[in-house]
């Protein structure tokens, strides 16, 4: 019997099991799929990352070796090329490897950290023909950055996310000639300090409200037409732009990958793709926690370590039986697409509360606004906010106490 | 006037730079000092640092991930990719080992971000 099981050895798996280990648990797995633990981080080069949560700097690799030495000496149990099947809400964990074979191990607490996955060309139903050229951006770094392929010489990004942008730098670096960066939305869901870094600084054009609406090529991609949108995401018809490229990267989105989650029976949430969760990522099935991408796709690895160092640390003492406690509901009202967590005990919050939430479009100046029944009890201002940036608040624990039954937040701009 | 969005961190602000009389450049805008500096600097001579990878001879990957350990000039990018791209590494390659000195006679060293055996 394990303390706790992690699924998963990327940044959220790493910092979950280091957290538990911090707080006491000793009889810690990690699983891993991946032949070495790192996750995503492995093949995401680039630096960036950790100026939140180190306070410099790091690239992808640095971050996640970080971690990986933390684990070191700590009696941590890793076990990699590992697929896990099946999970149970009695945390029953179904796990093949070329190493063990078929494994059924029990934990006292399971911590989901699986991450997420691209959507791809098929989910957003892009028109067209399929010969090869065509990747997902994170497929193409993979192909880029690890097996040190390249994978195309005029390329088209759909897409400006931050995979997408980051892309558009890496090739152009390594000798392709990036044409253009088409965003569907009027404004682009990456990081702006990516715009200006990968697509600025190698003049590389940003079309936004545009849409690729044909891919032609049979063997191999020989060119794809992009058109202009209307405010309801349709082509014009006659705006059609030919592009002449032999590979096209598709930046569209990520998914939380939650397979196990779904058949362990935990409640979800269709905003955010995951699971529901209290304010300490414990999910609807006590004892089993998910934090990290798996849980809501987060813009910065910074915010994962720490939610996941918060659903470890609580893993790691989920084991007490409780009585029934009083639950808040976190409402998303006006302007607000989801909040993570989504409840809050506020019997379990010693200070404070941290609450992320994503808005639903761009906004100027804005005030974050906090209601209980209709009256406002915090409020925040923000000098912009974007569906591409995350946000996050924090609620104290006073204010938590007094509030009845459900928080909603919203968002008014101001006028100018 | 320029405006420049701040690379410096994922906060991205945007900044406004204005040239005094004198030459000097007034920045506004920035939440912190770190976004003075990166407009100062990237009116007068920008930098970047370059991530990219090295071929490996032999060990469980085919390339290792390295940085510029520090800034080079935006002009001297597509120079240093160059140089870097002829150099080989055989494991084991530890996290901060240089991989090519003073690259580009930019006086910065180009370093390992990961451990590979």
């Amino acid at each position: 019997m394990y303390d706790l099981i992690v699924i998963g050895g990327g940044p959220a798996g790493l910092a979950a099991a280091r957290a538990a280990f911090d707080a006491g648990s000793r009889r810690i797995l990690v699983i891993e799929r991946d032949h070495e633990l790192g996750g995503i981080l492995n093949q995401c080069i680039h630096n960036g990352f950790g100026l939140h949560y180190f306070h410099e700097e790091l690239t992808g690799p640095e971050y996640a070796g970080r971690f990986i030495r933390m684990l070191k000496n700590t009696g941590v149990e890793v076990l990699t090329d590992a697929m896990v099947l099946e999970i149970t809400p009695e945390k029953q964990v179904t796990i093949v490897s070329r190493k063990n074979g078929y494994q059924v191990l029990s934990a006292r607490a399971v911590v989901l950290c699986m991450g997420c996955r691209e959507r791809t060309r098929g989910a957003i139903g892009t028109p067209g023909r399929r010969p090869a050229g065509i990747f997902t951006a994170g497929a193409a770094q993979y192909y880029v950055n690890i097996m040190g392929y390249m994978v195309g010489r005029r390329v088209l990004i759909v897409g400006s996310g931050d995979i997408g942008l980051i892309m558009a730098r890496r090739l152009t670096l390594e000798g392709a000639k990036v044409l253009a960066c088409v965003e569907i939305m009027p404004y682009s869901s990456g990081l702006n300090r990516n715009i200006v870094q990968c697509l600025q600084d190698y003049q590389i054009p940003l079309y936004l409200s545009h849409t690729v609406t044909e891919i032609k090529g049979d063997a191999r991609v020989e060119g794809a037409v992009v058109s202009k949108v209307d405010k309801n995401r349709r082509a014009i018809p006659g705006t059609e732009m030919p592009f002449d490229c032999d590979t096209v990267l598709f930046s569209v989105g990520l998914i939380p990958e939650n397979e196990l989650t779904r058949r362990a029976g935990i409640e979800m949430d269709p905003r955010t793709g995951g699971a529901v969760v209290y304010e300490n990522r414990e999910t609807s099935v006590p004892g089993i926690f998910a934090c990290g991408n798996a849980l809501h796709v987060h813009d910065l690895v910074d915010f994962v370590t720490e939610e996941s160092r918060l659903a470890g640390t609580e893993a790691a003492k989920a084991l007490l039986p409780r009585a029934p406690e009083r639950e808040l509901l976190l409402r998303a009202g006006d302007g607000v697409s989801y909040t993570v967590p989504q409840k809050i005990r506020p019997g379990r919050v010693e200070k404070s509360a941290g609450v992320f939430f994503r808005v639903r479009r761009v906004y100027g100046k804005s005030t974050i606004r906090v209601t209980c029944g209709g009256e406002t009890v915090s409020e925040f201002r923000r000098e912009r906010l974007a569906p591409g940036e995350m946000e996050r608040i924090t609620l104290p624990a006073a204010l938590l106490n007094r509030a009845r039954d459900s928080l909603e937040l919203s968002i008014e701009e101001e006028k100018s | 006037m320029t405006e420049l969005t701040c690379i410096v961190c994922p906060r991205g602000c945007r900044l406004k730079a204005v040239r005094r009389d004198d030459g000097t450049i007034e920045v506004t805008g920035n939440a912190c000092p770190r976004g003075e500096k990166y407009a100062q600097t990237e009116l007068t001579r920008p930098v970047r640092v370059v991530t990219t990878t090295v071929k490996m001879a032999g060990g469980i990957h085919r390339r290792c991930p390295v940085k510029t350990d520090g800034a080079i000039p935006k002009s001297l990018i597509f120079d240093a990719m160059r140089q870097i791209g002829r150099v080989t590494l055989h494991p084991p390659v530890r996290t901060g080992q240089v991989v090519l000195k003073d690259v580009c006679g930019t006086g910065i060293d180009v370093v390992a971000t990961r451990d590979l055996s």
